[in-house]
């Protein structure tokens, strides 16, 4: 990367967001060393920060995990614990990457890491092939619908590069997939310790043709195409400045969830029902006639009606479903099990509702993918929940709208996180 | 590209506008903390775009140890009018008034007495529940690890072990009386995106990030500004020289350094930033001691 490129092309180049999960030990900490250093994205002081291996000889040795395991805790056991976040960029793309701890007692820090990605790169340690925790992530990806999978068989360096593992490997994960609809993985063998197949090819895996794992995360189609869905808008917040030049502006501000908005649109209001239509996208930049999403916008509209936060303006001729029970895949975080007829609250957009887990209609054995029958869901667990909510939610199936099909759910007593919701239609 | 595609800059600017959003609809007293550095000039263009038309829903504090540059205060009070913002400055009067500096009570000390006891302070007196911040992850491998909500509990501290797991852009603001969050909306921005950010939108900085003759101190690799307030802050032997020199990050005068640089325009300051190799945070005297980034977060730093 020289400066030249970045520097043309930094303002048109699109961002990317990876999550790298696996087992403990499957070295996802080296791998993002890996990239930050062979693409330059960890600087020359950084890089001196990190303890050296016992003994190493070169630079090229340094601990590559230890730049990535922020936390003194985390270096102490040499394991990671929390996500963290590490950037680079290439003259094609910029790279957000959530690095997600293996142990499954860190489970829900990977999800967090996950629930954002376009792409997860799985790694499987060549000497230990598919673990239960490499299932167990890999579920959760298919449940999140991670749009790219990129399977990295890493330590390829310690089965002398042998490539009768790699497809062994390759098969079984392949075969574990498919179960649950998963297609199109990419499987590549890869060294993070010598970077061999990471960012360059290296000479020791001649028989392996393809694209390396950068160029691979280069050519992955980023866009998800959400301007593409019906049109959705949560209502974040309502401007009203009541300023001497503004007296009467009320604005209605949001992300866009999906689809596309033009002036002029006629829409609906939800739970009201009534319609209007847009009078004007209000931007500091200007009044668009269109906007789309991801982007965060103020709409007006050219009736006075009353409307909050949470409310959703929709397209009047593709309104989403208004519920007031769920079934959802949940992927449970909390220490407390899920059980039935306990009380949470829900956030679904910017909508918190208070919520009572109904029943449980199964929960997934993740080596089988069975779906068995379960009284709760502990920590970790992830199974298929029916909930009554007191008030209604403006929704999608997740399958269909990752925006409007996700919740959270939230402890009433202890105020965390403690669960992961995604809405079947 | 396809016209429904967000370059990563618009895509990083959709994202930090909704999360302030968020703040400000669910939080009963946010305010935002500026430091007059480049990145609190991005959050702060980032919160205009945010609540426009209408004024900022929240006042700008500066938490002020008294060693800012005086080019710092002299942009703070023109460009706060400028926007029409409304600012609050807080100082540690106490720990001034002790004479505390960095020579001699140590960084560490003196960074805890004006920096974060001063931002504990002025958060209790205020009482607000929530706090913008201008960190991002790519600054420190600790901030790598926090989140865009970060929980503090009722002396500021975060606990690193045990955050909440942050799920798609759904935001958990539910706190208990008491606790508050420090939010960072520019999580996953980097110094790249920040410079070529301030180039798109033409948003107005410090001068002391553009290189200019300045008389330096040479210390080891750190070039150490001299100005009459802080040159008892010298070590013995040490003498000043003009430097052409600019700042890639802006703190207190005595543990600040600066780079030798020709930049003295944002198209050249994005190409240095492009072809760094040593990061930003090298030039912060704060970084480089015992205590760390992570330990003085657990304090309540920001």
């Amino acid at each position: 990367m020289t400066a030249n490129i970045n520097f043309k092309l930094s303002q048109t180049i699109q961002l990317l967001r990876l999550a790298t999960v696996g087992s403990v030990d499957d070295g996802k900490s080296t791998l993002i060393g890996r990239l930050l250093v062979d693409t330059k994205g960890a600087f020359e002081d950084q890089l001196l920060s990190v303890t050296r291996k016992k003994g190493a000889a070169s630079e090229a040795e340094v601990d590559l995990a230890m730049l990535t395991d922020g936390l003194s805790a985390e270096r102490e056991q040499g394991i990671t614990i929390d996500v963290a976040y590490r950037y680079f960029a290439t003259p094609k793309r910029k790279f957000i990457m959530a690095d997600c701890p293996g142990h499954e007692q860190y489970t829900r820090n990977m999800v967090t890491g996950a629930s954002t990605a376009n792409a997860a790169i799985i790694l499987i340690d060549a000497r230990n092939g598919v673990m239960p925790q490499t299932k167990r992530h890999t579920h959760i990806l298919s449940l999140l619908g991670t749009p790219h999978l990129v399977v990295a068989i890493n330590k390829m360096d310690m089965v002398d590069y042998d490539q009768s593992i790699f497809e062994k490997i390759r098969a079984d994960i392949t075969a574990y997939c498919a179960k649950q609809g998963i297609k199109d993985l990419i499987c590549i063998p890869i060294s993070a310790l010598h970077g061999d197949m990471v960012v360059t090819r290296g000479d020791s895996m001649s028989w392996y043709k393809d694209r390396t794992l950068l160029e691979t995360l280069e050519s992955i189609e980023v866009t998800d195409h959400i301007e593409r869905l019906p049109f959705r808008f949560a209502v974040q917040y309502i401007n009203r400045p009541q300023t001497e030049e503004l007296p009467d502006f009320r604005g209605y501000c949001g992300r866009i969830n999906s689809g596309i908005v033009r002036t002029g649109d006629t829409v609906t209001l939800l739970p009201s029902g009534k319609t209007s239509r847009i009078k004007e996208i209000v931007t500091f930049d200007g009044t668009p006639d269109e906007a789309f999403a991801p982007q965060s916008v103020t709409l007006t509209l050219v009736d006075d009606i009353d409307i909050s936060r949470g409310d959703m303006i929709v397209h009047s001729d593709s309104t989403p479903e208004i519920r007031k029970e769920i079934e959802a895949l949940v992927c449970w975080i909390g220490d407390e099990p899920l059980v039935a007829r306990k009380k949470y609250i829900i956030k679904q957009t910017t909508n918190s509702v208070r919520a009572v887990a109904m029943d449980i209609v199964y929960r997934t054995d993740i080596h089988t993918l069975n779906q068995d029958n379960a009284d709760e869901l502990g920590v970790n667990e992830i199974g298929r929940v029916r909930f009554k909510l007191a008030q209604p939610i403006y929704c999608d199936a997740y399958a269909d709208n990752r925006a409007t099909g996700s919740f959270i759910i939230i402890d009433t007593f202890t105020n965390i996180t403690i669960g992961a919701g995604m809405i079947c239609g | 590209m396809s016209k429904y595609r967000l370059t990563q800059l618009k895509a990083l600017e959709a994202e930090s506008i909704h999360i302030m959003r968020e703040v400000v609809a669910e939080f009963r007293n946010p305010v935002m903390l500026y430091s007059i550095g480049k990145d609190s000039s991005v959050m702060l263009h980032l919160a205009r775009k945010a609540f426009y038309p209408a004024p900022l829903p929240f006042p700008l504090l500066h938490v002020d140890t008294a060693y800012k540059f005086p080019e710092m205060y002299e942009f703070r009070e023109w460009f706060v009018k400028e926007i029409g913002a409304e600012l609050i400055v807080r100082r540690n009067e106490d720990a001034i008034n002790k004479g505390m500096n960095p020579k001699g009570f140590g960084v560490a000390r003196c960074c805890g007495a004006l920096k974060t006891q001063g931002l504990l302070d002025a958060l209790e007196e205020g009482n607000y529940d929530a706090a913008f911040g201008g960190a991002r992850r790519d600054e420190e491998r600790s901030r790598a690890k926090e989140r865009v909500f970060s929980i503090r509990d009722e002396f500021g501290q975060w606990d690193p072990k045990n955050q909440r797991p942050e799920l798609w852009d759904v935001y958990n603001g539910r706190i208990h009386e008491g606790e508050s969050v420090r939010v960072f909306p520019l999580s996953n921005w980097t110094e790249m995106d920040i410079w070529l950010y301030i180039r798109e939108e033409n948003i107005p900085i410090v001068p002391l990030y553009y290189a200019k003759e300045r008389l330096m101190v040479e210390r080891g690799n750190l070039l150490i500004p001299y100005y009459e307030k802080t040159k008892d802050q010298l070590l013995k032997g040490e003498e000043p020289t003009m430097v052409m020199s600019r700042f890639r990050t802006l703190g207190c005068m005595p543990c600040t350094g600066a780079v030798r640089s020709h930049a003295t325009t944002i198209d050249e300051i994005v190409a240095e930033a492009a072809a760094a190799r040593r990061s930003e945070r090298e030039t912060r005297i704060i970084d480089h001691g015992a205590n760390t980034m992570e330990d003085k977060k657990k304090e309540g730093y920001f």
